[in-house]
């Protein structure tokens, strides 16, 4: 167990490089220039830009750029920003809780919410209720979250005045409320089916029979029996979701107006501040890599016929 | 008082392609202490009349349009779903056939044998874990103490199979429904595992339903013999009579067709035909179209149950000359 988390966290070093490296790469390759930007309308001087940019290590070979930024980062440099002139730590520093925030309140409305529709539906499979949420996650998973975030926003803060269209105060839950759900309605929609099916499959399996056989009270033999052995798949499936989610924020942040690293990310790429895109992309690895080394030392938890050695 | 009584129980199933009849009318009795071996081949509909019995049947599908399913003389089926649950497990008890599949993969063999005391005695975890122990005990599992937070699969086929015959008998139920116990097995396994049901059985003088096709198993441990086709009881005898002398043809072909060392070189006899499709069962008597001394009537007629003997009956219009020959 032990030697098997040392190897997992292991792996996620040359992982880590490599994915600093491709997203340096594209940041790279992106057209439109950081320096230029700051001009605005003015027209630049092109020794101006030039002396900033070697001040800043901008005309150096992509591979020397690369080799800078992995160093400082070891020094626990992030870089600076071009524009604001702020460190890039301070700027995740203060948007990353936001997001964990938002993303947390997503993932826990995601499994309450998908888990119970998803496990009524598999009891029932086939009836009405099943047929509906079988539709209702159709739609989820075919609207895109911009979408829905704009729909939402319309009908919940425009039209019925139930929360307000931005949130202004990213402390306050209530506020999130919206934004978290709209991130949530996709991995929602997985979670319910995936649920769905895990159970009306489970629900056919001998030992459900032997359980009822047993003389076990109905709630034991869902709650106990059936549920567990239902959720290992769908534990799998919330690993990998957190990073999705977090990935997803960026569309909601800008709909709902939440400074948090999804906000953070679109103006840093509209800007071209690459150390910023990298520094946050590869945070939002990391964390996908820690959640998915917890849902697999999870899934040995649940499931016992899995070893790690 | 008779332990079970199975009156003219009658099981159907709504399909798509209509509804097939898996059990028309069985009738069988089960004393304290005896064992009664329910033979046939799969879809002669001797799991579902045990289903039904136990009370898991799935309805739907399942419907139970007649009959009646006397324990102690009282009619089970118009029982509150609650008074059932509180049967099952606890007086009635099951065995099935596959112990891997039928054990919950991710709870201990501990903790599921221990459910049954938590469930219906209300025991403390404590208590139920100590009964557990000393139920693995009893069906002979080696170092039951240290294996009791063990996991189904960490066990060999035999030893799962000791544990649902523990989980069956953990309150001591009146009647146990063992449907193919030892199918899953290995040879010798499986005549430990007979052998250590047939202790038990008798130690707590417990009726026992033996579903089985297995002709071999039957011989050494039942007291009586219901062979069934599709979906009725054909031939029923005890089982020493039925060996010497069966009285219907399909017990007959059965017999017939188990390997003996003084046939040996011999071509071994097998029923002619595949068991019907229950969807559209053949007129008459079902077993007519593999039938050796099939005539008229049995195209047209089905043959009641005759008394044939003390305690015999057989579906067959021409049982004399069966059991004549």
């Amino acid at each position: 167990m032990g030697r098997y988390v040392a190897r997992r966290l292991l792996q996620m070093i040359p992982v880590f490089i490599g994915s600093t490296l491709l997203i340096f790469c594209m940041m790279f390759a992106l057209p439109g220039d950081p320096v230029a930007a700051l001009f605005g309308e003015k027209k630049p001087d092109p020794a101006q830009i030039a002396a900033i940019k070697h001040q800043l290590g901008l005309d150096l070979p992509l591979w020397h750029q690369y080799w800078n930024y992995l160093t400082g980062l070891f020094q626990g440099d992030f870089g600076t920003q071009i524009a604001t002139q702020r460190p890039v730590a301070e700027v995740i520093s203060q948007a990353f809780p936001v997001t964990v925030r938002l993303t947390l309140f997503a993932f826990v409305f995601t499994v309450l919410a998908g888990v119970l529709l998803g496990l009524v539906s598999g009891l029932f499979a086939d009836k009405v209720f099943d047929r509906v949420v079988l539709i209702f996650t159709l739609l989820l998973i075919s609207v895109p979250s911009f979408v829905l975030g704009y729909l939402f926003q319309y009908l919940f803060a425009f039209q019925l005045g139930w929360v307000t269209p931005t949130v202004q105060d990213s402390q306050d839950l209530g506020q999130l409320l919206l934004p978290a759900i709209v991130l949530a309605a996709l991995s929602l929609a997985y979670v319910t089916r995936l649920t769905r099916t895990s159970v009306a499959e489970n629900l056919r399996a001998d030992y459900i029979r032997t359980a009822i056989a047993k003389g076990l009270p109905r709630r034991r033999v869902v709650g106990v029996h059936l549920l567990r052995n239902s959720l290992i798949p769908v534990v799998t499936f919330l690993g990998t979701d957190i990073g999705s989610l977090m990935a997803g924020a960026v569309v909601t942040e800008g709909i709902f107006n939440v400074h948090g690293i999804g906000n953070t990310i679109f103006e840093a790429l509209n800007r071209r501040e690459g150390s910023t895109v990298v520094g946050i992309a590869t945070l939002i690895v990391i964390v996908y890599l820690v959640a998915s080394l917890l849902v697999d030392l999870l899934y040995a938890v649940l499931d016992p016929r899995i070893r790690y050695d | 008082m008779t332990l079970l009584e199975v009156r003219d129980l009658h099981v159907d199933f709504h399909t798509r392609d209509g509804i097939v009849k898996a059990v028309n009318g069985v009738n069988y009795q089960v004393e304290a202490g005896e064992t009664l071996a329910v033979l046939g081949e799969s879809g002669s509909g001797k799991s579902v009349t045990a289903q039904a019995v136990m009370g898991i049947l799935d309805m739907p599908p399942g419907r139970i349009p007649k009959g009646e399913i006397l324990f102690h003389g009282e009619d089970m089926l118009t029982m509150s779903k609650e008074e059932r649950r509180k049967i099952r497990g606890a007086r009635i008890a099951m065995i099935f056939q596959d112990a891997l599949s039928s054990l919950n993969p991710v709870l201990s063999v501990g903790y599921q044998l221990a459910e049954m005391f938590r469930v219906h005695q209300g025991a403390s975890r404590k208590e139920a874990k100590a009964k557990a122990v000393e139920l693995m005990d009893r069906v002979k599992i080696p170092a039951a103490k240290a294996r009791v937070s063990d996991y189904p699969h960490q066990f060999s086929g035999g030893m799962r199979q000791r544990i649902m015959i523990a989980m069956a008998l953990a309150l001591e139920p009146d009647l146990i429904i063992a449907d193919e116990p030892t199918t899953a097995l290995d040879v010798t396994v499986q005549a430990q595992v007979m052998e250590l049901l047939a202790d038990l059985q008798r130690e707590f003088n417990m009726g026992l339903i033996l579903i089985t096709h297995d002709l071999g198993v039957v011989a050494d441990v039942a007291d009586k013999i219901a062979v069934m086709y599709a979906g009725r009881i054909v031939e029923t005898a005890p089982v020493k009579e039925l060996y010497k002398a069966p009285a219907h043809p399909y017990t007959k072909g059965l017999l017939e067709s188990i390997p003996r060392l003084d046939q040996k070189g011999k071509e071994l006899y097998a029923i002619q035909g595949l068991p019907p499709n229950m969807a559209k069962v053949p007129d008459g008597c079902a077993f007519h179209p593999r039938c050796p001394v099939a005539r008229d009537v049995c195209r047209s007629e089905l043959p009641p149950l005759a008394e044939v003997g003390e305690g015999r009956g057989s579906a067959c219009h021409f049982w004399k000359e069966t059991l004549g020959e």
